[in-house]
Formats: structure tokens, C-alpha cells, sequence
């Protein structure tokens, strides 16, 4: 049962950590459409997290679970005795996320957004597309209806990478810069946690492994049509080290800072409700 | 009180809840009810309370997109909507599975959006989409400015012949 529950906030993080650094872009998008269209994925992405969230939150409060794996298990159990969404999003320290490290690394600038959302729609398309069909009902659930949406994402994102890679010189550039600063982060989405093997064993989850190389076609078919070659100078992907961690809860120096932002408000004014 | 009557007191109650349930808008289209949207999945009769009189209700509805924000609008609306008609004992259930798809809303509903000046879905996006048509002068000769409009259920559109820019209900 806990190894569901990793599993579901792993689901569940990953939207609310790109979904945290896509909304910094509301009311800064290059143009009004495209500043609607980022933000419009994101609440896609947040509505997604939440019905993960309430699904996790259900399951530890059903068992009265107790997720003793690091010194602070979901903070609030002493001042409420059930955990929530919210609670689930603001009161879990930095160990406790098990996003991929590519959602939460830096905006930079529009190529580098871009190109991040392009390949977690990719993977999080091919792992829906599967997920529909899981054993469990509910996240088969979440993940028919998420799909729809994320259809549109994939194709929006496509567009841009496109767009920038076989647009100027300097459109470019960028695009071949953030593929050189994010590659490093994709290799992680393949490597099952233990969590996820027990899933794909429980036919819960579907097999990350098995995803790599659909995601690979995809992505390759898009950066041929953006007229962009390997930047590594060479094979994609043997040539590249591939950081692995956030799906066990260590992350990127930047991860703190972002959490710190996100958290803010409950941590300061416990409670505090709209 | 034999069965076959308290069917039809049932059902009465229940074709009256449905006639209510049709009278909440949508907040961000107020052109259209929540039935003509396909919100609403069922409505149902609940078994009675510990006192043994008190029969209530299970309202079933499914949220359009993942992250629309008006579910929660709606669902205080409904509440607030049967509160006011003296109901009770009634609850209202969010449920995602089957997803919700634009096939799900009226012909009515589709007739309203276009005289509200939201180009309506034409069939779900598995069959693929047809022309969609300006819903000011009616032509096909139309482009779309953007997958995402002002709402997540709606695609920025523009009529290359009237020149006004609109909005289309995507096929989901």
C-alpha cells in the first residue's frame, strides 16, 4: 500500500513542481496567446496534481499510514489528524518530493521552458497513454481524462521546439542551449524508483523502461524537423552522463529555493485559508 | 408505504431534481446549463437515514477538464441551489471515470453557444474535427490563432472572411 501512495505523489509532484515553475511565466509570456496557452497547460497540469493528490491523500488517511521514511513524515499529522492535498503539497519537506529533477529545474529563458514542457508532455503522454489501462481504477481514471489535455500539450510544445530551432540564428542557439543544459535531466524518467517496480509489477504502473524508446522516436522526429543535431556530437544516447535522484527525493540545488517559495504561506501563517 | 408507490414518489422527486439541476449555469459560459454541458452523470436515490425518514440523494457530476476552475463554483451553486428548495439530505460526488467529452453536450446547448458567439464542438476529436464555422456570418473560412483561449475548454480562433476573432468550444 505505501509503495502506491510513493507512486501517486511521485505522479502527483511532478505536475505540481513544472506546474510551480510554468505559472512564474503568467503575465511575462513573449506574447498575450502564448502566456494563455503556458498557463492554460499548467492548469491542466495543477488539476491533474490535485485529483493525484486527493487519490494519495485518501489512501493514507484510509490506512492511518504513517510514511516514516525521513525525520518530518508529512509535518501536519500533529496539528490536524488527516492530511489533505494541501497539506500534501505545503507541508512536505524537500526528501519527501519524488518529482523528476527536469520539473523542477530553472525557467531560463522561453527555449529552455519550452523545451522542458516538450519532453515531460512527451513522457507523461506515452505514460498516460498506458496508465488508462491500470489495475488500479482510479489513477486508470485520472489518467483517461488527463490525456486528453496532454495531447495538447505535446503538440503545442512540438510546435516551439520547431518553431525555435528552425527559426533564426539566435532562436537557434537557445534551443541548442537549453538541449544541452536538460538532456542530462531525461535519462532519469526511464529508470524505474522501487516504488515504480513494485507498481509495474502490481500492473499498477506502467514500465518506464519500456516508454525510452517511443519517447526517443518522438523527440527525434521533432528536433529533425527543428533541423537540430546532436549538440554532444555524437549518439544521444550513450555520450551523455544522466543525473538521476529526484524520484528518491534528492534534488537539485535549485529545488530548495522553488519549495521555499511554494511553502511559503502555510509555513508562515499555518492555516491560512482564502 | 408499498414499494410500487414509493417508486413513483421516487421517481417524481427525482425528474424534480433534475428539472433544478437544469437551471445552474455554467459561470464561465452562463449561457449554457449544467445539463446542457454534460456535467451532470446521474442523480440518485439514496438509501434512508438512520431515523428512517429521511430519504436523500446522490448527485453525480465530472468535471469538464482536469483544472477547471468553475467545478468547485458549480458544485456550490448546485448545493446552494437545492438549499433553497427546502432539500436536505443530499450529496453531490465528483467522478472521473468515464471522462467527460463534448459529445455529452446537447443539441441545445451547441445551438445556444452559437448564438452566445462560441463557435460550438462539432464531434469529439477521435472522429477528428470538421471546419469549424464563424459563429457571426457562418463561414468556414477560419484559422485558428491558438490551441488555448480564455478558458481551458475553449481555442482562439479568427474568420478570415467577417475578420472577427472568436472563440471555439474544442471537440474533447
Amino acid at each position: 500500500m505505501n509503495q502506491l501512495i510513493y507512486y501517486t505523489l511521485h505522479l502527483a509532484d511532478n505536475n505540481l513542481i513544472l506546474t510551480q515553475r510554468n505559472a512564474a511565466w503568467c503575465g511575462h509570456g513573449p506574447i498575450l496567446e502564448q502566456d494563455i496557452a503556458i498557463t492554460n497547460i499548467t492548469l491542466d497540469l495543477i488539476g491533474q496534481s490535485r485529483n493525484l493528490y486527493q487519490y494519495a491523500a485518501k489512501l493514507i488517511n484510509e490506512k492511518n499510514i504513517k510514511l516514516v521514511e525521513t525525520e518530518t513524515p508529512f509535518s501536519l499529522e500533529n496539528e490536524v489528524n488527516e492530511v489533505n492535498e494541501d497539506s500534501l503539497a505545503y507541508l512536505r519537506t524537500e526528501r519527501e518530493f519524488k518529482n523528476l529533477l527536469l520539473a523542477e529545474q530553472p525557467n531560463g529563458d522561453w527555449a529552455q521552458t519550452i523545451l522542458k514542457q516538450f519532453f515531460y508532455s512527451v513522457y507523461q503522454y506515452l505514460l498516460y497513454e498506458k496508465m488508462q489501462y491500470s489495475k488500479d481504477e482510479q489513477l486508470a481514471g485520472i489518467a483517461a481524462k488527463a490525456i486528453k489535455e496532454v495531447k495538447y500539450h505535446v503538440t503545442w510544445s512540438s510546435e516551439w521546439v520547431i518553431r525555435l530551432g528552425d527559426g533564426t540564428a539566435e532562436s537557434k542557439a537557445k534551443m541548442e542551449k537549453a538541449i544541452k543544459e536538460l538532456w542530462r535531466y531525461t535519462g532519469e524518467m526511464f529508470v524505474p524508483a522501487d516504488y515504480e517496480t513494485a507498481m509495474i509489477a502490481a500492473a499498477v504502473a506502467p514500465d518506464v523502461a519500456l516508454l525510452k524508446g517511443e519517447w526517443m522516436k518522438k523527440v527525434m522526429e521533432v528536433f529533425s524537423e527543428a533541423t537540430i543535431s546532436s549538440p554532444f556530437g555524437g549518439d544521444w544516447n550513450e555520450t551523455v552522463f544522466m543525473q538521476t535522484g529526484g524520484k528518491n527525493g534528492i534534488h537539485t540545488e535549485q529545488f530548495g529555493y522553488m519549495l521555499t517559495e511554494l511553502q511559503y504561506l502555510q509555513r508562515t501563517y499555518p492555516g491560512a485559508a482564502w | 408505504m408499498p414499494t410500487q408507490l414509493q417508486n413513483t414518489k421516487e421517481k417524481k422527486e427525482l425528474t424534480a431534481i433534475w428539472q433544478l439541476l437544469n437551471e445552474v449555469c455554467d459561470p464561465e459560459v452562463p449561457v449554457l446549463t449544467i445539463l446542457d454541458l454534460g456535467i451532470v452523470r446521474d442523480v440518485r436515490s439514496l438509501p434512508q437515514g438512520k431515523q428512517g425518514n429521511e430519504e436523500g440523494f446522490e448527485i453525480i457530476i465530472t468535471p469538464t477538464y482536469s483544472g477547471c476552475p468553475a467545478m468547485d463554483a458549480i458544485s456550490i451553486d448546485i448545493r446552494f441551489m437545492l438549499l433553497e428548495k427546502g432539500y436536505k439530505n443530499f450529496k453531490i460526488t465528483t467522478v472521473l471515470s468515464p471522462a467527460w467529452t463534448t459529445d455529452w453536450m446537447t443539441e441545445e446547448g451547441k445551438e445556444k453557444l452559437k448564438t452566445y458567439g462560441i463557435a460550438p464542438p462539432s464531434h469529439s476529436e477521435k472522429k477528428g474535427e470538421i471546419a469549424v464555422h464563424c459563429p457571426q456570418c457562418n463561414s468556414v473560412n477560419t484559422k485558428l490563432l491558438s490551441q488555448f483561449g480564455s478558458t481551458a475548454c475553449k481555442a482562439l480562433y479568427q474568420c478570415q472572411d467577417c475578420k472577427e476573432p472568436f472563440d471555439h468550444f474544442k471537440c474533447h
